[in-house]
């Protein structure tokens, strides 16, 4: 109870601010529509005509929370304009993608702890890899892809999977290098094969890092999946209801969308957190 | 033992290996090479360890101590000399699980349990789930850690998780025990009741121990023979044989043999340190 309050008072306070902001922004369009009609508005006047204007510049919090009301609980989530079919559509490609992406950083990092010529080589052009603007690339890899015969969730995921590998990679490459050296002189004495040393000593000793990386890399994945829904044109996805309500104004769309993407983000690093909690607990890791 | 056989007959020819010893070291160089230009860690070590014996390496930090136990378990390679375990090589006496090693520090694997972390080179070995079990159970007796096995590291004492890591040593029948000052962050009380417990054990199992210590009372309590090292380069500057009986109460240590071989390590360490 004690630390709901805090999140509650910061909870208010954005709303708060929400709210107050909405009024300045709106304000030009409700002063026109007034003059217009040649009414004088008074400040209550104002606030309810900023509060409830159909394509507002900032729309107030409860004009988001209907909309995401109306196109998820009361739209059959079949249906192209439910909210929930288009978040689905995004995350089947992210979470393709973020498994793509981990298996991917996987090996590499396994590559790189284990071959010297992969350590030396392939973490300058990891990183540089993530140098690069996603949103300039992920337009050439749908081209791409599309030319020879690929298209629908698969490139989508592939973008997911650019953005995801990197905290893998980074994190499991820290988190197999985290035994002592003390450790590895053990193993030796033991007379370990080193695939023994990976399966016993390695890879347990790099899950608390594994599961760091996958919190950051499923937020990255979501970030992917949207972004390559951006350039195609694509008609479903979360992505495509961002691009379609900047289209026509939508702005309440768009809004909405941006909180089920955030929704969505934080139920699944949310749930990556309570797997890591029963997995270093059943290892007696837990802290 | 079969090793022992086989190395015997293999060194029948080589005068530097006497008939009963477990380790023996001739003119033992190793230097390191730093930025700082060649460090001697080990410079004409020779020394014989025979089956049975208790030998506690004692000098100031950078005598070499330590690189010499390193050199007997094959974690370090000699740069001269030679070194045989078991009347072969260290490289095939490892191969062979010849010897038990015990570090500073427990270093048990936090996600294992006690009993998961003894049986941890036994899974390497290969030994069955069932000989696992006994031989796990068997040790932590010996240890008196019994009871503890489904235990994690963290829910041990310091002291309890070093006994656990001797136990993890001694699981698969090593004769040899190379100990590199395993209780040297204990405190005092916990550090003499190991002791004490340690000797209990060597007594019990009759195993060949090498012990790394920087404690002079260590060293003389438990050892039936004391080497006295040296740095720069690091060397031996005094073996001792121990008068002392082999069966040792804690407060023998007021005796006056104790104090005399006491003593005489005090003065081989100070002879040593004449030269900075």
């Amino acid at each position: 109870m004690r630390s709901i309050i805090p999140v509650l008072t910061v909870v208010a306070a954005i709303m708060a601010l929400w709210y107050a902001a909405a009024v300045p922004m709106n304000a030009p369009w409700a002063y026109d529509v007034a003059k217009r009609a040649d009414i004088e508005l008074t400040f209550t006047d104002l606030v309810a005509a900023t509060w409830s204007q159909d394509k507002p510049k900032l729309p107030a919090p409860h004009q988001v929370g209907v909309e995401l009301w109306e196109t998820t609980v009361q739209k059959n989530i079949t249906s192209k304009r439910s909210l929930v079919y288009h978040a689905w559509i995004t995350l089947s490609a992210t979470l393709l993608g973020f498994g793509m992406g981990t298996v991917l950083g996987i090996m590499l990092a396994v590559g790189i702890v284990y071959n010297r010529v992969m350590d030396m080589s392939v973490m300058p052009w990891v990183i540089a890899s993530q140098t690069i603007p996603i949103l300039a690339l992920a337009p050439m890899i749908i081209v791409v892809l599309n030319a020879v015969g690929i298209s629908g969730l698969l490139p989508k995921a592939v973008i997911s999977m650019y953005l995801s590998f990197f905290p893998v990679v980074v994190g499991m490459v820290k988190g197999l290098r985290s035994p002592e050296v003390m450790q590895l002189d053990q193993m030796h004495t033991w007379n370990a094969s080193a695939s023994q040393t990976f399966w016993k000593l390695r890879l347990p000793a790099s899950m608390p890092y594994l599961f760091t990386s996958l919190k950051v890399a499923m937020a990255a994945s979501l970030v992917g999946a949207i972004v390559g829904e951006l350039p195609t044109g694509a008609i479903s996805g979360l992505g495509a209801r961002l691009l379609a309500g900047s289209y026509y104004g939508q702005t309440i769309q768009i809004w909405s969308a941006l909180v089920m993407a955030a929704a969505l983000a934080a139920v699944m690093v949310a749930l990556i957190g309570l797997i890591q909690r029963i997995v270093l607990k059943r290892m007696g890791m837990a802290t | 033992m079969t090793d022992l056989k086989d190395g015997g007959l293999k060194d029948a020819g080589n005068p530097a290996v006497t008939g009963g010893a477990v380790i023996s070291a001739k003119d033992l160089d190793l230097t390191f090479q730093t930025n700082d230009g060649p460090v001697h860690a080990l410079k004409g070590v020779s020394l014989d360890i025979e089956k049975g014996d208790f030998v506690s390496f004692i000098g100031p930090s950078g005598c070499g101590k330590t690189t010499f136990l390193r050199c007997m378990a094959d974690l370090e390679q000699p740069t001269g000399g030679s070194i045989t375990v078991n009347g072969v090589s260290a490289a095939e006496a490892r191969a062979a699980r010849a010897y038990g090693y015990v570090f500073q520090a427990a270093g048990l694997y936090p996600w294992r349990t006690i009993g998961g972390n003894i049986s941890l080179p036994l899974e390497i070995m290969g030994y069955s789930k069932t000989e696992q079990r006994a031989r796990v159970a068997r040790v932590l007796e010996l240890v008196e850690l019994a009871g503890f096995e489904n235990k994690f590291p963290w829910q041990l004492s310091g002291g309890m998780q070093q006994r656990a890591s001797i136990a993890r040593a001694l699981g698969f029948d090593a004769d040899i025990l190379l100990m590199d000052e395993p209780f040297g962050a204990l405190d005092e009380i916990v550090r003499d009741h190991l002791n004490e417990q340690l000797l209990k054990l060597w007594a019990r199992t009759e195993k060949t121990i090498a012990f790394v210590t920087h404690s002079i009372p260590e060293a003389v309590y438990l050892s039936t023979k004391i080497v006295v090292m040296s740095p720069r380069p690091g060397r031996i500057t005094d073996v001792i044989d121990s008068p002392l009986p082999k069966d040792r109460p804690l407060d023998i240590r007021e005796t006056p043999e104790f104090l005399e071989v006491a003593h005489r390590v005090r003065e081989g360490l100070r002879a040593g340190h004449g030269d900075d």
